[in-house]
């Protein structure tokens, strides 16, 4: 497991976000560029200061150094895949601690929307097995993996669409108090079970954005951090597992096993667990991800997910637990997990105004996928 | 079968002997020389052993039903006139899992657990498909769901 010594030694001094929607003038670079600028203002500081650069989704690490003129000690680029920001930021720390760096800059840009991605078909080899092999029986996309997913969950615990309507709701609802949210018009879950099928059991509505937008990030040491403009909020505890053999296949475990061992991880290192969090940031690519995801870390007993949404544990509306209350990648921006991280962020400032969790000292980020990352963010208390 | 418009398998690559013997209404699996443990897609290397000899081996074409889905959405031109059609996983007694069409399905839904066998649809001269239907059931006279 990480360190304990790590625990709150390293912190995020800045967070930075463009625009989100449809920004036809803007590619990912751009975008990337407009993030990280921000993310410098929010913590005082300049590009001069910068000697970590970590590049998600953006095609070409060098380009972008050349873009915006960096030349880091240490640089690295990742996968375009939402697993990756948790992956990204836990990196960081790594970086920070082995001295490669002193200040990272993570930086990500998806211009998607206005590129025209597409999930599904024959451009997009998710769970095809490689070169389409299952494409002749009409089997693509993430969608339709996750679907397969939620179906057997649905079948062996009694999980139901009204649950997972309801998690893509509350996240609506949240969103419905953030300005910045590409989704803020309130819906039933009548109104969800009229949106269309997708692939069965899931509706338009259990599925995330598409959107253009980009995210920053400067994390530091929090030593380093308190000097800086912003209230540094404390990396407490994270961890991270993969269920890489087989993957091909929906895990028969909803990637339990992997999860649990974050899970273990990340709350050994923190020092805390469940009972301590005062709020939720979920990876939702798909609604039934979010139900996954409250088992293996906890929340709730195995199977009993949906009945544990339904008390309304997610809601910001009096719940323990409220959760992406910027309102997501299903409401407020896909930015494959980068948003969700800054929301945490930001609700640890104090800076979410009408979306405030009042009181918030702790909230985890998670992510549930063959690659599986938890982040414990805490308010930093000198 | 002219004018088939759905996507079709390169019977050209690793996966080759599956597809062959799925047109002689067969079903078999790349299998480990070494450990013995069944794999597909193919791979040049064993995920259990990493032994690198391997041939292939027949199964029974017989499993259970992990889970299924409908699409509605229309990913391949083909399937346009099909959906909502059904995509199941099914895992074999052997362990392999395969994504693949269930014939004859429920309109109501499928229990997880069913059990299946192979059923081989002959979809062009060169390209037959292996698609699965309730286990004991007649293979002749089946309603398709377009699968």
């Amino acid at each position: 497991m990480p360190k304990r010594s790590l625990s709150r030694a390293y912190a995020v001094a800045g967070v930075g976000t463009t625009r989100y929607g449809k920004l036809p003038e803007y590619d990912a670079y751009d975008l990337g560029v407009w993030a990280l600028q921000d993310a410098l203002d929010d913590a005082g500081l300049t590009l001069s200061d910068i000697d970590g650069l970590i590049v998600n989704r953006i095609a070409d690490y060098q380009r972008f150094g050349e873009i915006v003129g960096l030349d880091p000690r240490y640089v690295t680029i990742t996968p375009g895949q939402g697993r990756f920001s948790g992956h990204c930021i836990e990196t960081a720390v790594a970086v920070l601690e082995a001295g490669l760096a002193e200040v990272v800059a993570l930086v990500y840009g998806n211009d998607g929307r206005t590129a025209g991605d597409r999930y599904g078909g024959a451009s997009d080899l998710y769970g095809s097995g490689g070169a389409g092999l299952w494409f002749p029986y009409g089997m693509t996309s993430p969608g339709a993996f996750h679907a397969l997913m939620a179906q057997r969950h649905m079948s062996l615990y009694g999980t139901t669409s009204d649950q997972m309507g309801l998690v893509a709701k509350t996240f609506r609802d949240h969103a419905a108090l953030n300005p910045a949210a590409v989704m803020r018009e309130r819906y039933t879950l009548a109104d969800y079970h009229r949106s269309r099928w997708i692939v069965e059991p899931l509706h338009l509505f259990d599925y995330c954005l598409i959107n253009d937008g980009g995210v920053a990030m400067i994390v530091t040491s929090t030593e380093r951090a308190r000097d800086m403009k912003a209230k540094p909020v404390a990396i407490a505890g994270f961890g991270m597992a993969s269920e890489l053999a087989g993957s091909t296949f929906p895990p028969d475990d909803f990637w339990h096993g992997a999860g649990s061992a974050v899970a273990r991880d990340a709350y050994e290192m923190a020092g805390i667990g469940p009972p301590e969090m005062d709020g939720l940031m979920i990876y939702d690519n798909f609604t039934p991800t979010v139900l996954f995801c409250l088992e293996a870390f906890g929340y709730a007993p195995v199977g009993e997910s949906g009945p544990w949404v339904e008390d309304g544990n997610l809601t910001l509306d009096g719940g323990p637990y409220p959760a992406n209350t910027s309102g997501g990648h299903l409401s407020e921006s896909y930015m494959q997990g980068w948003a969700l991280n800054v929301e945490a962020v930001r609700q640890l400032r104090g800076d979410c105004d009408e979306r405030q969790i009042e009181g918030a000292e702790h909230i985890q980020y998670m992510t549930l996928a063959p690659m599986v990352t938890s982040i414990v963010y805490g308010v930093d208390a000198p | 079968m002219s004018g088939y418009a759905k996507p079709l398998p390169r019977l050209d690559d690793a996966n080759a002997p599956f597809w062959a013997s799925a047109k002689a209404h067969a079903l078999n699996l790349q299998q480990c020389d070494d450990c013995g443990t069944l794999r597909f897609p193919a791979t040049r290397h064993c995920a259990a052993c990493g032994s690198a000899k391997s041939g292939w081996a027949a199964v029974s074409g017989r499993g259970t039903v992990e889970s299924w889905c409908r699409f509605h959405q229309v990913y391949f031109e083909g399937f346009g006139e099909d959906v909502p059609y059904t995509v199941v996983v099914v895992r074999l007694e052997e362990g392999p899992r395969l994504f693949s069409n269930l014939i004859g399905a429920p309109a109501d839904g499928i229990d997880i657990g069913l059990a299946v066998e192979a059923y081989y649809d002959d979809v062009t001269p060169e390209v037959t498909l292996v698609k699965f239907k309730p286990a004991g059931r007649a293979g002749g006279a089946l309603g398709g769901d377009g699968g």
